[in-house]
Parts: structure tokens; sequence; C-alpha cells
């Protein structure tokens, strides 16, 4: 019953099966890039034909773009491999610098993001359980009921109006008041007083639906067979709640933060783009306005390896939080 | 049937619900008459405060009519919408009927297909191929199908997964029911509730998509939406809130509305299914 | 009466409105000393399991309370006592055990944390203590390697061991009352034997009383000192053992004792030697195979059907007994052409069917029929009872009116009213339905019925009336059939020949009577002398 070796075999299985999905995302990029009106190459060098003749024939001979399509599949795989996505013209910088560049502000607002809309919404929905029935849960229930059915895009803008045009409490958009040139804690402090909306605003849907599946996934829990075990033995109603009820609820709402990181890094396009906030859903958002398509893919990507990225660390939490995972 | 209705009003959000979705579907099916004309049409009076020169929400920074807007708005918002699943669902019922039901290769092949479309950002994924494909309606619809379709059918291969062994269907088989027959006429008339349920719950997700859309410029150009109208009020937040409020309000009780009519289908169609113990 | 541990006197519970009955029990009275075993039996929805749950303070609040009546634990009413008291008498003063043991205990906490929270909340031990009280507890119940079990999760043991997991949580501190709600029903009846065993050995050492809930008699039989029969919620009958099971008063009682199936095989019938079926070395294994996408999935065989060779004569029962696992079902399956077998051949008349592909079995799909197990799930809930019983003859090229009328009549055969013919599945009880499902065998006219464990969803009573029906329907249309059944009873009752299974594998065939008298295989002995109620049975017929 060596458990830390299974969990080990557990998660090097898990990462074998992230490959072919990462393959087939870089499958479908290059189909998608066929898809685009001329050939990849005139996406490659943008619409607006800012690259020079010269560099686009040498692209064409690059991706092969005379040979047959299962070979230009093999030569764009080669160069996703070597990390090599092209250059924007429109930036002036190798793809794959440009996305590294605009990573981490979307990585800062996504982990805040993330930390918030999970952490609150266990707590919301547990409160809520807990107080079935009372206006407390009546309260949480319709508050989460409306965030989840409110868009994000408006929401932010909300936010604005209220916060920052109305009263002056929050930046409106930047991640940094770049002008003050603050350093050290100064600036962690800066960029923390212009995460507060971005957040907020990205965090309030996801908030939303993991309250309800936290509340839901507890009531289920209450009525399985193990709890009447547990009242039977004359354990306390706390315990039952907090120890034996609690982390069986939690599973499901796991597996759940792990699907959704993917609509949330769709999600901070939006917020991104309300906010200015500059990570690459701003990136994309302007890549949009330029239709500068092969950067859109290489975001595209990129944030897909993204969430393979979290599954996995997600699938390592579940394993350590439900025991019964090597039977599956 | 009348047994469902009552199972069904039982529930008052879900009725308050339907009667704000009547409501919504009303204003859109009536807009041409109470707005008629262009919905684009410029006025001389740009910036209009709600109640200003006959502008009951107010007007834009040309001077378009922020009411005339969200009513043609909600025809866009809820054909969307609804094409869209309509079309999700039916091709979510086909792969999910045959992964679920035959097993094997088509199995695999589907779990490997839903397991991607789980990995990558779908909204990002929809803007993509709307961008590719140029913004219109079609695209729009066809952008949010493909990456809605595999909810349903991942719902469709469990339901079909665990039926498929019900005793049931056994007996289908030992009467010599071809399989086509035990799919359609069998299996399928058991898992309509659940399709039903995450089929209304999807028309408000695929509004929520389409007016994202929207809102970053990748709405169809000569068709008035909610997110087109706040994407362009944006720059006149600090003078016009208006421009951006009333739209998002609209899209807020629209979504929100489907939404508890959902629920309340899930929880009128559901006891049907847990009956059996 | 000092001396009783429970005085359990008129006590009503109260039913949600709307139910089927206003009162789950009502003016129940009874009694337990210590050391006693009171057995209360009942069929489902007598409110016998309530009667438990309200002695543990523990019915489902709201809906479902005590509405009048003592319960009176050792000069104490525990119908007035507070919550806190409560649980300081539940799992140290009375605990219970359940009958599902997988989802009675909690999937993510270790046996030994679940043991060590009765500990915890009543008794004054240090850490180490515990641990070591619960490992002496584990190896009271006699699970093996104990020091092992306590660091193990629910899934990784067995459903024997888990309930003798659950066991050794309810006496750990040596309660004055075990309540037990048919702790043995999910298991097979080897384990359930075992568990029996050592719930009456540690009610020796512990003196506790034991309050049993079963609808079994025959482990009534085996382990109860006084039996209360309830029904409906009243109780019809108490006394002791001896005077319930061999000289009951009340009808009802002696309806249901009647209805137990005898381990006196029935008197063989004279046989036909024609083989209507015969299977040569069936093979079937599940698991494995098709992996070409799943990267490193486990390539694990289970081997559910092992060179089973059978024949069936004309006219003849045939009954595969064996316990789950044992691969019965699917041998079942792979004879009806459900599952494919991997290999042999399976003759029907003069055909090996097992070769013939899906359009070739459709017509011989007449000639071989089968009921089945769950009466709630073998008919589509979306679909007319009689579109069901007449949908097979359709599709076999009957026109509309003839499997129609035919279904009618079938109705009629069953023991229905014709106007079930109109109604949705879900109006019926789990008997009709039962009926339902075998009109619907039997609309085909076939030669052969299959069977598998038809009687096992349903309760005693109505157990009898179905085999009673298959029994006339046997004789009237000349039906050979294969009986699938993990119940001895049954077998003895229905059967002329018998094929016991375990592990895939045939251990011993021959006639019922033969095998009852004389086993021969060492796994045939254990699972004839593992049947409850043994005692009482020869008591009857001698």
């Amino acid at each position: 019953m060596n458990r830390s070796s299974k969990i080990l075999r557990y998660v090097s299985r898990r990462l074998i099966q992230g490959i072919p999905i990462i393959l087939a995302i870089v499958v479908l990029n290059f189909f998608l890039l066929n898809l685009a009106e001329g050939d990849a190459v005139d996406v490659l060098a943008g619409e607006a034909g800012s690259a020079t003749p010269e560099y686009m024939e040498e692209m064409r001979k690059k991706f092969g773009l005379d040979k047959p399509l299962p070979v230009q599949l093999a030569v764009y795989l080669k160069n996703v491999i070597q990390l090599d996505l092209g250059y924007s013209f429109r930036h002036d910088m190798q793809v794959t610098e440009l996305i590294i560049d605009r990573f981490w502000p979307t990585l800062i607002l996504m982990v805040s993001t993330i930390l918030l809309a999970v952490g609150f919404g266990i707590l919301l929905g547990l409160f809520a359980a807990i107080n079935l029935n009372t206006w407390k849960d009546s309260v949480v229930s319709v508050f989460a009921l409306i965030t989840y059915a409110t868009p994000l895009f408006w929401v932010g803008l909300m936010m604005i109006i209220l916060f920052s045009i109305k009263n002056d409490w929050f930046p409106t958009s930047g991640m940094e008041n770049s002008a003050m040139f603050y350093e050290g804690f100064e600036r962690v402090k800066d960029i923390a007083h212009h995460l507060v909306l971005p957040t907020i605003t990205l965090s309030l849907f996801y908030l939303a639906l993991y309250t309800r599946m936290m509340r839901a996934s507890m009531l289920e829990q209450y009525g399985q067979d193990y709890v009447i075990t547990a009242r039977a033995k004359g354990v306390s109603e706390r315990r039952i709640t907090f120890v034996h009820v609690l982390r069986n609820a939690l599973l499901p709402v796991v597996t759940m933060a792990g699907v959704q990181v993917g609509a949330l890094i769709g999600g901070s396009v939006i917020v991104e783009s309300v906010f200015a906030w500059p990570g690459l859903g701003m990136l994309a958002f302007e890549s949009l306005f330029a239709r500068d398509l092969n950067l859109l893919l290489g975001i595209f990507l990129l944030s897909s390896a993204l969430v393979v990225a979290v599954n996995l660390v997600v699938d390592v939490v579940y394993c350590f939080l439900d025991p019964r995972i090597e039977v599956n | 049937m009348a047994d469902f209705w009552k199972r069904f009003s039982r529930n008052r959000q879900a009725v308050l619900g339907l009667i704000i979705l009547c409501v919504v579907i009303f204003v859109a099916a009536i807009a041409n008459i109470i707005y008629p004309g262009d919905p684009f049409l410029y006025s001389k009076f740009p910036l209009s405060a709600p109640g200003e020169n006959g502008f009951l929400l107010g007007s834009d920074s040309i001077g378009r009519d922020v009411a005339s807007g969200i009513a043609h708005g909600a025809k866009t918002s809820l054909l969307i919408g609804l094409i869209a699943t309509l079309a999700a669902v039916f091709i979510g019922i086909i792969f999910g009927a045959f992964a679920g039901y035959y097993g094997g290769i088509v199995d695999d092949i589907l779990m490997r297909v839903t397991e991607v479309f789980q990995t990558i950002p779908s909204f990002i994924f929809a803007i993509l191929l709307v961008a590719i494909m140029k913004p219109s309606i079609e695209s729009v619809v066809i952008a949010i199908t493909v990456v809605s379709w595999p909810a349903v059918a991942r719902l469709v291969r469990g339901e079909f997964l665990g039926l498929k062994n019900r005793e049931f269907v056994q007996a289908c088989h030992t009467l010599g029911m071809s399989d086509i027959r035990i799919m359609l006429a069998e299996i399928l008339p058991n898992c309509l509730s659940p399709i039903i349920v995450i089929g209304s719950l999807m028309v408000a997700t695929a509004i929520l998509i389409e007016s994202g859309l929207a809102f970053l410029g990748l709405g169809d150009p000569n068709v008035m939406s909610w997110g087109f109208i706040i994407s362009d009020g944006r720059s006149m937040l600090r003078v016009a809130w208006w421009i951006c409020t009333f739209p998002g309000i609209a899209i807020l009780i629209t979504v929100l509305a489907i939404n508890l009519v959902g629920e309340g289908l899930n929880d009128a169609l559901n006891p049907r299914l847990r009956e059996r113990n | 009466m000092t001396d009783k541990l429970l005085q359990i006197s008129n006590l009503d519970i109260v039913l949600p409105e709307g139910s089927e009955r206003d009162l789950a029990v009502k003016d129940l009275n009874i009694d337990l000393s210590p050391g006693e075993t009171l057995c209360i039996v009942g069929e489902s929805g007598s409110g016998k399991s309530l009667t438990a749950r309200a002695l543990m303070g523990l019915l489902p609040a709201p809906h479902v309370r005590v509405e009048k009546g003592t319960i009176s634990f050792c000069g104490e009413d525990l119908t007035k006592a507070s919550e806190p008291r409560m649980r300081q008498i539940r799992g140290s003063e009375i605990s219970m055990i359940f009958q599902e043991p997988m989802t009675a205990l909690n999937p993510v906490m270790t046996i030994g944390v679940q043991i060590d929270e009765v500990f915890r909340y009543h008794a004054d031990m240090s850490k180490s203590e515990r641990r070591q009280r619960a490992i002496e507890l584990l190896e009271d119940v006699q699970l093996p390697d104990p020091k092992q079990i306590v660091a193990a999760y629910p899934h990784e043991l067995s459903g024997g061991q888990r309930q003798r997991a659950m066991i050794a949580m309810a006496l750990a501190l040596e309660p004055k009352i075990l309540i037990a709600d048919e702790p043995t029903t999910a298991l097979d009846v080897t384990t359930q034997a075992q568990i029996l065993k050592l719930i009456s050995e540690m009610q020796t050492i512990h003196k506790s009383g034991v309050l049993f809930i079963t609808h079994d008699f025959g482990v009534v039989a085996d382990i109860a000192d006084r039996v209360v029969v309830m029904q409906y919620g009243n109780v019809v009958e108490t006394g002791t053992v001896d005077k319930v099971l061999n000289k009951p008063e009340h009808p009802y009682t002696k309806a249901l004792i009647a209805s137990v199936p005898s381990l006196v095989p029935r008197a063989p019938r004279s046989r036909s030697d024609q083989v209507v079926l015969s299977g040569d070395k069936i093979q079937k294994k599940f698991g494995g195979g098709k992996s070409l996408f799943g990267l490193g999935k486990p390539n694990r065989f289970v081997h559910a059907v092992k060179d089973v060779t059978l024949d069936l004569r004309r006219g003849e029962t045939l009954g595969v007994v064996g316990e789950s696992g044992s691969g019965k079902s699917t041998l079942a399956r792979c004879i009806i052409r459900l599952l494919d077998s991997d290999s042999g051949n399976i003759m029907l008349d003069d055909v090996d069917i097992r070769a013939l592909n899906r359009a070739e079995m459709r017509p011989l799909r007449t000639k071989i029929q089968m009921v089945f197990q769950d009466p709630f799930a073998s008919l589509n809930p979306r679909i007319k009872v009689g579109q069901i019983i007449s949908q097979g003859p359709i599709i076999q090229g009957q026109s509309k009116e003839k499997a129609e009328s035919r279904a009618r009549e079938l109705l009629d055969i069953v023991g229905l009213d014709e106007r079930a013919f109109n109604r949705y599945p879900h109006e019926f009880s789990g008997g009709q339905r039962q009926r339902i499902g075998i009109a619907r065998a039997l609309a085909l006219d076939p030669e052969i019925l299959v069977a598998d464990e038809p009687v096992s969803a349903l309760d005693v009573s109505i157990q009898a009336q179905i085999l009673e029906l298959l029994d006339q329907i046997r004789e009237s249309m000349n039906l050979s059939m294969v009986f699938i059944t993990h119940d001895l009873r049954v077998a003895a009752q229905v059967c002329d020949r018998l094929a016991v299974m375990r592990y895939g594998e045939i251990v011993e065939t021959g006639a019922t009577g033969k095998i009852f008298e004389n086993p021969q295989h060492s796994y045939t002995k254990d699972l004839l002398a593992a049947v409850p109620g043994q005692k009482w049975d020869r008591k009857v017929a001698g």
C-alpha cells in the first residue's frame, strides 16, 4: 500500500496523457491557420502587409507551402516544438518572446482570481449549506444566482463607474503607475491596488459557480449513509460537517476548479481588455484589432498548455483528497 | 404533462423566470413595431440622458436610441442562443449516443476530443473561429456551437452508458430489436430530461458568449446586439453611464430568467428519474 | 421490570403528510433484556427500520418523528432525552450496524480514524491507547492483519471485511444494546453465516442485548431468542422464536412462514431426455483489449466464465447457483446472446447460436427468452405496458392487432387486469412489474426461458407468488428453464437439476435432491452449510 509511489505513477501517467492533448491542439492550430483567408504566410505576416515581400518568400519556403498538407503539418509541428511560433510585425518581436513577456501579468491575475473565487466560493457554499433554508442561505443563493447571470465585461464597466469614476478609489486601467517608478514593496502595493478591480470582476462569476456547487455538494453529502453512521457513533454535528461531509463535498469542487481554468483564461481576455491589464488577454484583444492571427494562435496554444499544467496540479491535489483514486 | 406543470409551478423562482423570459421574447417579437426602422439610424440628439428628447433609456454618442437597440438586440441574442444551442444539442446527441452505446473506438475518439475541448479555453477558441471566419451571425453561431457541443456529447454519452446496460434495454436485445430503434425509441426518451435541462442552461451561456464576442468587436456589424451597444458605449463611460448600463441589465435579466427556468425544469423533470427507488 | 434494558411502550411514529399511511409505526410495545436477541421481522414498508432509527434518536427529522409513547432505556425515557444526552448514549450505550457497509463508512477516512472517533467522543484515552484499542478490536472481529486494516480505506476491504469493521466500531465501548439493521442482506450467504456467528459470539462476550432487524426467517431461526413480527407499522405477533416460527397464530405470520421456500427439495419430476439447449466449453473474459489511445491503461482480465459445459432437457428447470461474482449472470447472458462469449459453442436445437451474427440470431430469439432480476430497471419507464409486451412479436413480423390481442391474453395469464395494457410501468408494484416482465418474455412463445434471479428483489410473500406463477406457466407451456439464483431455498423448490458455480466454473452438477443430500465438492458443502435456518427446517420437516 505504498501511496506515494502510487501517486507518483498516477501523476506521470497524467503527464503522459497531457502530451497528446497538446499535440491535438497544435494540429488544431495548424488547421485554423489553413482555414484563414490566403495562405499561412499571409496570416503570419499580418494582413496589413507590413512584412517585406522577401521575408514572405522566405517564410513560404520555410513552411514548405508548395508541399502537400501533411508535410506542411510536419514542418509546423517541428517549428512549434522548437518554440518557434513566428514573428509579429505589429510588435516587431518573436511571438514566443512576446507571449512570455505578457504571461506574468496574466498569471498574477489568474492566481489572485482563483484564490478569491475558489476560496470564497467554498466558504460561501459551506455557509449557505450550514444555514440551509434560513435568510442567510437565501441571501447567498440569490447573490450567486445573479452574479452567475452577469456578463463579465458589464461587471467591469459598472465597477469602473462606481469605484473609479464616481469614487476615485481604484485606478481604471493598467497594472502599475509606471510614471512613478516605484520599486520594491511600494511597487507591489501599487500593483495590488491596480489588481483589485480586475480580480473582483473576473472572480464574481466563478465565485458564484463554486458557491452553488459547494452548497449542492454539501447537501448531497449530508444525505449519505456514512453521516447516519457518524451520528450513530455519537459524533458531534460540528465534526460531521467539518470533517466527514466537508472533505467529501470538496472533491467535485476541486475537479470543477481544474475544469474551469480554461474558461477563466477566456474571461481574462475580456477583463484585461476592459481594464487594459497588460497580459495575454489584452494582447489577444490587440492582435484581434490588428488582425494579427498568428499571434492569436500563439496565445491560444500557450493558454491551452497552461490549462494542461494547471489540470495536472489539480489532479495531484485530488490524489491527496481522495484515497480511491487508484481504483479508477 | 399536467403533472409536470404542477411540479414546475411549485418552484416560484422558475415561474418568475418564465414570466421574465416571456416578456423578453415579447419585446423581441414586437421590436419592429415599437421601434420601426433601422436601430443603427442616428439622430441629432447625441448623448441624451434617459428620458431626454424622447429617448426612454437615453441615446449614444451619435444619437442612436439605446432602448431601440436593446429591443432589436433581444432578437439577436435569443435567436443566436437558440440556434447555436439546437445545433450543439443535435451534434452532441449524435456523438454522445454513438459513443455511449457502442463504446470502443468511437467512444475513445470522442473522449479524447472532449478532453481537448475541456482543455482549450473555449472563449478564446470562439474568438479565433469568428476572427478567422470574419464576424457575421453565421460565424458567431458556428463558433458557439463548436465550443458547446462537447458538453452535450459528454452528458448524452454518460446517460447512454448507464442506460444501455439496464435490463429493459437487454430485454429489447432479446426481442431482436435493432440498434437504431433501441437508441431512438428506448434509450433516448429516457435521457431527454437532462438534455432539456442542459439545453436550457446552454441558451443562457450562448447569450453570454455572444455578448462577449460582440463586446470585443466580433459581432455581426450589420446586426444590432447588446454586446455591441456596450462595447460602443465604453469610451463614453465617464459622460454617459446609461449606454453601457441598460444593455447589461438586459443581458443579466435574460440570462437569469433562462437559468431560473432551467433549474425549474431540472427540479420538475428529475424526480421521474429518481423515482425507481 | 428494572432488569429490562429497553422498554418501548405505545410508540407511534408519524410519517410526513401525503405518505401512504399516517403512522410508520403504531402503538409499538417491545422490550429487550441483557444478553437477549430480539428479531424484528417484516417485509419492506413494515416500519421495522424506522423503529431502530427512533431508538437511536435518528429519525429523519422534521418529517418523521415520534408522536407518542416512551422508549425507556435503563429507566431513562429516550424520547425526552436532550440531543447532547442522546449523543452520549449513541455509540457508547446503544450502537448500530447497517445494511450496506460500503456506503455506511466514510470513503475518504481510514478505518482506524473511524473507529477512533468512537473513543474520542466517549472515552478519555490517549492517542496511542486509542490506536492500540482499535487494533485489538479489529483482532476481536477476526480481521486479518489488523495493523494494516487500521490504515486502510473502506474501498480496500471486501464487503464482509467492511461489515466486520463496522461491528468492531459498534462494539468498541461494549454497548448495552446493539441494533443491527439487516446487517447481512448485502452479503453472500457464506459471509452472512460468518457475520451472524461473529455477532452472536460478541454478544456472549459482552452480554449486550441485540435488536436484529431482518426480513429473512432463516436468519431469525438461527439467532433469535424472541421474535416480533411487523406488518404496516403494527406488531402482529410476538413471542419466543420457537412459538412464532413453529406455532404461529396470526394469519400474516402464518402466510409469511408458509412463503419461505423449504430447504427440502421438491420431489423430482419425470424428465425427458431430449436436449433443447447445450453449452460446450463456453468462455468469457472481460476487460483489457483495445487500448489504442488510452495510454497506460492496465490490461486487467476477469475470467468470468471458464470452460462451462451444461445441457438443458425439454421441460426441466436447470438451476445455476452461486454467490456474487461467480459468473452465473454472465453465463446466462452468454447463453441468450446478450454477451458474445469468447469460445465454445451453444447449441439451440441443432444450431450453434454462438456463431450467429445479430441478423441471423433474430429469428431464433423467439425460441429463447429472458426474465430479469430488477422489476424496476427491466421495464422502460417511458413505454406503456401493452407496447412493452407486444413489441417483441411485432419485431418478429406479427401484425399489430394480433400481437396486441395476444398481449391482453398474456396479461390475464400472468394475473394482471387487462386495463394494465394502457398504463405505464411506474403505476405497478414490484411483483406486478415482474409479472409484466414474464408476459413480455412469453409473448414470443419461447421454448426456453432464462430467468436471472427473478425473485431476489422481491419480498418473500411476493416471491412465493411469482415462483408459483413461473411454475404454472412452465407446466402449461411445457417450457424448459435456466434459473439463475443465489438462494438455495429457492433453488430447492424450483429446480430439477443444479449447477453450482464458483469463480466462473461449474464445480458440481446433479439432481437437486442428490446435491442437497450428498454434496460432493467442498464448496457446495460450504454453501449448503451456510444457508440460515437449517435446524428449523429439519424440525418442520421432521
